[in-house]
């Protein structure tokens, strides 16, 4: 089965019902791994103490916030430039689990940030930039909500994710580009980690394991948005025969 | 397992997470079960779409 074949919801359906079936189990295994690795096999930091065991939800979640603004400009790109038919229905159904993603960097990363810090919060570039990005995903949860047309509501949308994918390299590069005190990038760099294979081994099953989740959560979305365009269609049938 | 002097703190950001991570799963699931529970009760009323068998495979 091609691309081309799931552009067609029904088969779309069919298919991520299938699929959700494996995902599922996979990432609860996943899942239960990164725990255990996280807090029974990972040392302490010899800096940083216990608190470093934030990091393995914070790094995933803020991995998974820009993950997502990037699928999200994919699928804007599938509804301006190619009409995929499930373009808007993938750019709606990521929003909120994009929002919910990036609220988790944003708190856990304050959480981690009093302790180590002194502060929850500081406006650096780093904070700010994934800060304007939360604001942007309710921003385009609120578009959703305000246009009534799918169709044109997915157009508005796919507009405003690409302006907002302006953001995905400013958030990245922020730390080289700016002085902030957030730290500069330690897995993904020249170079190579600089964190320990004890610590690294454990962020990354918990980065599989979140990007699994989020793939689960985006999938059963879609279904969900395919099912309520359905409804709406059978309603307004309903109205014109009525 | 100990989880020293800032414990609070690491167990705050996990609540927090397990949180937001099992509302987003309830979401999907309660929306999941009233999107069906319309179309059937829409399919019930006589109001019907081409094929049914795309809402058998959502299922």
């Amino acid at each position: 089965m091609g691309l081309i074949d799931l552009a067609n919801p029904s088969r779309f359906l069919a298919f991520s019902h299938r699929l959700l079936q494996a995902l599922v189990p996979v990432t609860a295994a996943l899942f239960a791994v990164g725990l255990y690795l996280a807090f029974f096999v990972a040392p302490d930091d010899y800096q940083q103490g216990a608190t470093v065991r934030i990091m393995f939800i914070h790094v995933p979640a803020a991995w998974l916030g820009m993950m997502c603004w990037t699928v999200m400009s994919i699928a804007a790109l599938g509804t301006l430039v190619w009409r995929h038919p499930l373009a808007d229905v993938a750019l709606k159904a990521a929003t909120p689990i994009g929002a919910a993603f990036t609220f988790i960097c944003l708190f856990a990363g304050s959480m981690w940030g009093r302790p180590m810090w002194g502060t929850y919060w500081v406006w650096d570039a780093r904070l700010t930039s994934v800060l304007i990005m939360f604001l942007m995903y309710l921003g385009l949860i609120a578009l959703w909500r305000a246009v009534d047309d799918p169709s044109r509501a997915g157009r508005a949308a796919a507009i405003l994710t690409l302006v907002g994918a302006v953001n995905l390299p400013i958030i990245k590069f922020s730390v080289d580009w700016w002085n902030t005190l957030h730290q500069p990038a330690s897995v993904i760099r020249l170079g190579g980690p600089t964190i320990h294979p004890t610590i690294l081994l454990p962020l990354l099953v918990m980065v599989l394991a979140f990007t699994l989740l989020f793939v689960t959560l985006h999938v059963s979305a879609m279904r969900n948005e395919i099912l309520r365009r359905r409804v709406r269609t059978l309603r307004l049938m309903q109205a014109e025969a009525a | 397992m100990a989880l020293g002097p800032h414990a609070a703190f690491i167990v705050a950001a996990y609540a927090m997470s397990a949180a937001v991570v099992a509302a987003l799963v309830v979401w999907v699931v309660v929306d999941h079960r009233a999107q069906m529970r319309t179309l059937a009760d829409l399919e019930a009323s006589g109001v019907r779409r081409r094929s049914d068998a795309s809402r058998q495979a959502a299922q």
